[in-house]
């Protein structure tokens, strides 16, 4: 069995050494973490991080998270606020990273003279991060890991 | 310690130095690998696992895991694209609680219902199964049992789950997820056209002059799609876009005409678009001449509640919901002759200007219009005749079926269209839009599974909310769940769905790759296989199969959907589950178990693993010794080639990026009904409607009717639910994404400024939101992304710690027995 699994094994023993529940070992719902017939209280509204400090991708193609708030940011028909920062023409300016050259490509792979209109939403890719804890740990590993880990074998 | 850009670029010129002087570096020195056998990453395409978009994502493994998944640029629906969850697919696989083992609920050794979740092998959790399913059948007969099951099942999971169901247990009671979803829709298409899904394709998008939102929030729920449509309207600036909606969202940035309207009031604006055509000389007269009937629909036909409830007993026609009478087209201009622009205006809070504006989009022949809706229509008491009021608008302009002129339902799953509705999992469907009621549906699924005549059964099965009542009752005492969160998702969970699943007459099984809700309510729990853990196919919402090959291994002990459903198939035998004068006039079925006469029937089981490719693994198809997958699709495929429903050779769909149905003579058909452009359209029609008899769509007559629930005196509000971009559906998966997670880590209640300031409320309050059924515990937001107007308020449903579905009415519509999320009275409670 991998460990992965054993960590699953322990955290139900664990459960079930703490349920008090109508049936013990019963709040196994991680994202939950309580039974169903009672409602917690609700987190405290999180914080969205405004360091401006890149952060590690994944893998390349992972789109960057924005490391700063877009409160009252106004991308719409008539105006796109992170453009203001980050197109082409504004970077030397706003010493922010400019759009990714993918997004100048139409659907056919033709490069535009600006950011293709279906690249206009930011956001459809583009999230913030909030101080919010992680609840589940991730197990993925990206690729630098997984070689590292061969070569240690 | 945190660094500063030099002094970085300082502690790193050692190792560039000891590089360029050609010393060679431990691995974790160097900083860029060039050794093929380390860059190099194993690709292979696969649909996106979320909406119903259907987008194509290449993924990448690697030492046996997926490392990297990017939008397919060959794939046609997005081209290189793929919205923030769609990014981060790689990532949803690798949660640290993924389930790896069989756990059932025990206490001193033995199954027991108040137990606690004990690790079992497979062996002894199919035993406990069997033993419930099999005392279930004895006691209760076929509708003792059930199952839930999933718009998210690959084509061919759903399609052994409804024949093992339908044909081995002869239990109707079989049931998709995509009731909550998309019956509607399936009820608006099968009462206007005869046949399911859409007649236009996603190239409609940049073919249109106008698109109308009618509930949809595309920009979040269908965001690629989006970027079409974006695209459209931004390079084409004669183009427009209209969205009309309950509340104001992210889909309004780009509305040309936008338009809040009181809930359940998209019945009248409807009909007064339908008044507005006629009444301004729009009507396109040789197309309605020639192309549509005309009927009018029953009336006050109830809200789908407990036969018990006050609102049933009161409807006039309950029992006849779908019922229907010819009219003509005078009668028809005399009905919606009523929806005046001053009266629905008043009626749905719109301004007059606007609705004339939205009026003409349809009215005015010159603007080819596309019509795009999802769960505002279809979880909607009034559902199926919102869809049927959607198609009366482009069939009177005959703005239909041709390019950009498309009454778009767009689809909420990743299968709904390719499994759920397809294949027949709906408690009263059989595969390619047959029903269970019909004899002559059920004798040709007999002979194409080469099963006994008249062994179907034929009665309507137990659909999503019914067998939830069933459970509580205890009348389905033996239950499955496959691929959903239902304890999360399903409406009145407080007082039907989690006293069904913890009534102690109930065994309650569940499938999932985490530990959900559901499966907390659960009594077994099956380790589950995952997306490109398994070899796949879905169909999206433009009639798109994709298949995909399993790419990565399962972890621990998970096996797929597919192995549980053949599997646990051997465990029973004839004898135990047909009728006796079955197996008397076919003996030679007796004593044989369902796993040989319904899977290694000589058909689904005669394609050999030399089928295989081999540079994929195919865990099911080495398990049982043939090429399972392969072997259901040929056969199910039977079913609709021929009868406009054709797909593809199997092979075929794991070379193309999918190909839309009918599929004939190798060519994939765009837009169906439309003369030269569907093989099934016959010459000299122009446009033929062949799903129904003569040829003719139907338009509706039907009313504006209330909804089951509204605000009153103490419940004050409407409640509307959905979902938001970073999460799909319950977030069992993108809420262990840990950067989807921390970009939206909680729901909250969306309130009108004011609204929340006349209830002593401020933003980040802790409230209780409360309806006659429960409540949940939440915090106020009133910014954001939402804006509702006042008098309602927005939960999202991805958060299981607050689940908002204690709160909702399981209120259908009667026709097509989908729950209205989007509609029931509440109050805000200052916690």
């Amino acid at each position: 069995m991998r460990p992965v699994a054993s960590t699953l094994l322990v955290g139900l023993a664990a459960v079930v050494l703490a349920g008090i529940a109508y049936a013990a070992g019963d709040e196994i719902a991680t994202l939950r973490g309580g039974p169903l017939a009672e409602e917690g209280a609700p987190p405290p509204m999180a914080n969205v991080e405004n360091n401006d400090v890149r952060r590690k991708r994944d893998y390349p193609m992972q789109p960057p998270t924005i490391p700063h708030k877009i409160d009252q940011y106004q991308v719409d028909l008539y105006t796109n606020k992170c453009l203001s920062c980050h197109s082409r023409s504004r970077t030397e300016e706003s010493q922010a990273p400019m759009v990714s050259v993918t997004h100048f490509m139409d659907r056919d792979g033709n490069f535009l003279a600006d950011v293709s209109p279906r690249r206009y939403f930011c956001n459809q890719c583009h999230v913030v991060q909030t101080d919010a804890k992680v609840i589940v740990e991730s197990d993925f590993m990206d690729v630098d890991d997984l070689l590292k880990a061969r070569k240690a074998k | 310690m945190k660094q500063t850009r030099r002094e970085f670029i300082r502690n790193h010129a050692v190792a560039a130095a000891a590089g360029a002087a050609g010393i060679p570096l431990p691995i974790d020195a160097a900083n860029v690998a060039t050794d093929a056998s380390e860059t190099r990453l194993k690709w292979g395409k696969a649909p996106c696992r979320f909406c119903g978009t259907g987008c194509g994502v290449n993924v990448a493994t690697k030492e046996g895991r997926v490392v990297a998944t990017h939008g397919d640029i060959n794939a046609p629906v997005n081209k290189g694209l793929n919205c923030v969850k769609g990014y981060f697919l790689s990532k949803i696989m690798y949660g640290r609680d993924r389930l790896q083992v069989p756990l059932l609920r025990k206490r001193n050794g033995r199954y027991d219902k108040e137990g606690s979740f004990t690790p079992v092998g497979w062996d002894e959790a199919f035993d406990v199964m069997a033993e419930k399913f099999k005392a279930a059948l004895a006691e209760k007969g076929p509708r003792g049992v059930g199952m839930f099951g999933s718009g998210q099942w690959t084509v061919w999971e759903g399609y052994a789950a409804a024949k093992l169901f339908k044909a081995g247990f002869l239990s109707n009671n079989i049931d998709p997820n995509a009731r909550h979803c998309m019956a509607s829709a399936v009820g608006g298409f099968m009462r206007t056209f005869g046949i399911d899904e859409p007649m236009g394709c996603y190239d409609d998008f940049e073919h249109a002059d106008a698109f109308v939102l009618w509930g949809s929030n595309m920009a979040e729920m269908h965001p690629i799609l989006w970027t079409r449509l974006t695209d459209r309207r931004l390079s084409a600036p004669h183009a427009k876009v209209a969205v009309l909606s309950t509340f104001e969202h992210r889909s309004f940035e780009l509305a040309d005409i936008r338009a809040v309207f009181a809930p359940q009031t998209d019945l009248a604006i409807l009909n007064y678009i339908a008044n507005h055509i006629i009444t301004s000389g729009k009507v396109n007269e040789a197309f309605v001449r020639r192309h549509v009937n005309f009927r009018e629909g029953a009336r006050d036909i109830g809200y789908g509640l407990r036969p018990t409830h006050p609102l049933e007993r009161k409807a006039a026609n309950a029992d006849k919901a779908g019922a229907s009478e010819p009219i003509d087209f005078e009668q028809f201009a005399a009905f919606v002759s009523e929806y005046t622009v001053e009266k629905v205006a008043k009626l749905s809070g719109v301004p007059e200007d606007t609705l004339r504006k939205l009026a003409e989009l349809y009215a005015d022949p010159g603007t080819k219009v596309m019509s795009l809706w999802t769960m505002g229509f279809n979880q909607h008491t009034r559902g199926v005749w919102a869809n049927n009021l959607v198609y009366n608008i482009h069939l009177l302009t005959g703005k239909i079926a041709t390019p950009g002129n498309s009454p778009f339902s767009l689809t909420g799953q990743p299968s709904a269209c390719g499994t759920a509705r397809e294949v027949g999992t709906f408690s009263h469907r059989l595969p390619a839009d047959m029903v269970v009621t019909n004899p002559k549906h059920r004798a040709l699924s007999e002979k194409l599974w080469k099963l006994p005549e008249g062994l179907l059964p034929d009665w309507n099965g137990a659909h999503a909310v019914l067998q939830n009542r069933l459970l509580k009752d205890g009348e389905i005492n033996a239950y499955w769940v496959q691929v959903n969160n239902n304890m999360q998702a399903g409406p009145n969970i407080n007082e039907e769905g989690l006293p069904g699943y913890r009534n102690p007459e109930n065994f309650i099984v569940v499938s999932d790759a985490y530990p959900t809700v559901t499966a907390q309510a659960a009594d077994l729990i099956l380790p589950t296989a995952m997306w490109v853990e398994k070899e796949g196919a879905y169909g999206n919402a433009e009639r798109r199969t994709q298949f995909w090959h399993q790419m990565v291994k399962a972890p621990g002990e998970s096996r797929s959907d597919l192995w549980q459903v053949v599997e646990f198939s051997k465990r029973f035998t004839t004898d135990e589950t047909w009728p006796a004068a079955i197996l008397d006039a076919n003996p030679q079925f007796r004593g044989r178990t369902l796993y040989e006469v319904l899977f290694a029937n000589g058909q689904v089981d005669r394609y050999p693993l030399s089928d295989l490719d081999a540079e994929w693994d195919n865990d099911e198809a080495r398990h049982f010794g043939f090429y399972l997958q392969k072997g259901l699709f040929e056969e199910y495929a039977a079913f609709g080639r021929g009868k406009a429903h054709d797909l593809a050779d199997f092979d075929t769909y794991h070379r193309e990026r999918g190909l839309r149905w009918p599929v004939v003579n190798g060519k994939e058909t765009l837009w169906r009904f439309l003369e030269g452009s569907d093989p099934y359209a016959k010459p000299g029609t122009g446009f033929d409607f062949y799903g129904k008899p003569d040829g003719k769509a139907v338009v509706f007559a039907l009313p504006y009717e209330p909804a089951a629930e509204s605000p009153d005196g103490e419940y004050d509000l409407w409640l509307s639910t959905g979902r938001v971009l970073e999460h799909w559906h319950s977030g069992s998966m993108t809420r262990r994404v840990p950067e989807l997670h921390r970009s939206y880590p909680a729901a909250q209640v969306f309130v009108h400024p004011d609204d929340a300031r006349e209830r002593g409320l401020r933003r980040g309050d802790e409230v209780r939101v409360v309806s006659r059924r429960g409540e949940i515990r939440t915090r106020v937001e009133t910014r954001g992304r939402n804006k509702p107007p006042r008098g309602l308020v927005f939960v999202p449903w991805f958060d299981e710690s607050q689940l908002i579905n204690k709160v909702t009415l399981d209120a259908t519509d009667p026709i097509s027995k989908e729950a209205d999320f989007k509609k029931c009275a509440v109050k805000l409670v200052k916690a």
